[in-house]
């Protein structure tokens, strides 16, 4: 590979745009294809297949010989409105899984970086600190202050967003509401079912860690099986 | 992030900036229950220092051992690995499963 192609391969994936790096097994032809170029690509059907499966592999060449495909789609990043205890808890293990994580909470009383070392902090409202951070299909965001006030507006913006995760924090009762509250926002049904409430996966969680375990497996599942799934159908 | 692959290959540009010569080793096509999935890479030096994975710790020995022929003469090349033979001198998988490995020179 050139250090150029490389040098550029990184600076999309630092810049989450979506690339593919295009390689011949055979004499170690590459190209790298950004998101933005797949159109005009000889091989653009497939290419746009493999990026939207998120699946790396041999595709047939336009000569029939087989290519190989290196999708790259950014990285995971994790946005948490609410920097309560089930945050701390949460911090330590998705930095553990790699990913990336903002946490956002306009009460300063409980964003400071006392209760979380090292982990990027947000004190504004999530109306301004979403605008800013710029949400798109490669981040879940997790609603997990109870503050209708608060989380309304950060779930508004997930799921225009399009957030590959949506989970919030709260029972049933409390999910009732919420789903009334964005009907009346003009949310339909199949919009608000993206929304994963009660969050996470039924463990039984009861601590601040074990519900955030129970969140990250979450969006674990959500980031892998869902694009297994999309491979069987595929 | 979930996908230490980013690192290895800001590594890759890392190590080749300061003046390394270096190849980097991914995994190309998967069969069976292959141990790292497609698109997995491992990143070796000159010296023979290496950084990620192709499998779990089976195959790395041999893929290290060509990935600097592939440094010392700059031909990409493609290695398969199948299923160990204990009475084999070959690398293989124990998993059972099969992977082809491309390793091609960094320049």
């Amino acid at each position: 590979m050139r250090l150029d192609i490389l040098a550029a391969l990184n600076a999309e994936r630092a810049a989450r745009r979506p690339v593919l790096l295009v390689t011949d097994p055979e004499g170690g032809e590459q190209r790298l294809v950004r998101g933005a170029e797949i159109d005009a690509d000889p091989l653009a059907d497939r290419l746009r297949e493999r990026l939207a499966r998120g699946a790396s592999g041999l595709v047939a060449g336009p000569d029939g010989r087989p290519v190989f495909v290196a999708v790259h789609v950014p990285p995971l990043r994790l946005v948490a409105v609410g920097a309560v205890h089930i945050t701390q808890a949460l911090a330590p293990m998705a930095a553990g899984l790699g990913l990336d994580l903002t946490v956002i909470d306009p009460r300063t009383a409980f964003a400071t970086p006392e209760r979380f070392p090292n982990v990027r902090l947000v004190a504004e409202w999530p109306d301004a600190a979403l605008e800013t951070l710029g949400l798109d299909a490669y981040t879940a965001l997790l609603a997990l202050t109870h503050d209708p006030k608060i989380d309304d507006p950060a779930l508004i913006a997930a799921l225009r967003a399009e957030c590959l995760y949506v989970g919030a924090l709260g029972s049933r009762k409390t999910h009732e509401h919420r789903v009334e509250r964005l009907r009346a926002a003009g949310f339909d049904a199949a919009a608000i079912a993206r929304i994963h409430a009660p969050i996470g996966l039924p463990i039984g969680a009861r601590s601040p860690a074990e519900i955030a375990l129970a969140i990250l497996a979450q969006v674990v599942a959500t980031l892998r099986q869902d694009r297994n799934a999309a491979r069987t159908e595929g | 992030m979930l996908s230490t692959e980013d690192d290895i290959l800001r590594a890759a540009e890392g190590w080749r900036r300061e003046g390394r010569a270096v190849a980097l080793a991914t995994v190309i096509e998967t069969w069976g229950s292959a141990p790292r999935p497609v698109g997995s890479h491992l990143l070796i030096d000159a010296d023979g220092r290496f950084l990620g994975s192709v499998s779990g710790g089976c195959v790395e020995g041999e893929v290290i051992t060509e990935a600097l022929d592939v440094i010392g003469d700059g031909r990409a090349r493609t290695l398969e690995f199948g299923v160990a033979d204990e009475t084999a001198w070959r690398a293989g998988l124990s998993c059972g499963g099969r992977i082809r490995v491309l390793v091609e020179r960094i320049d």
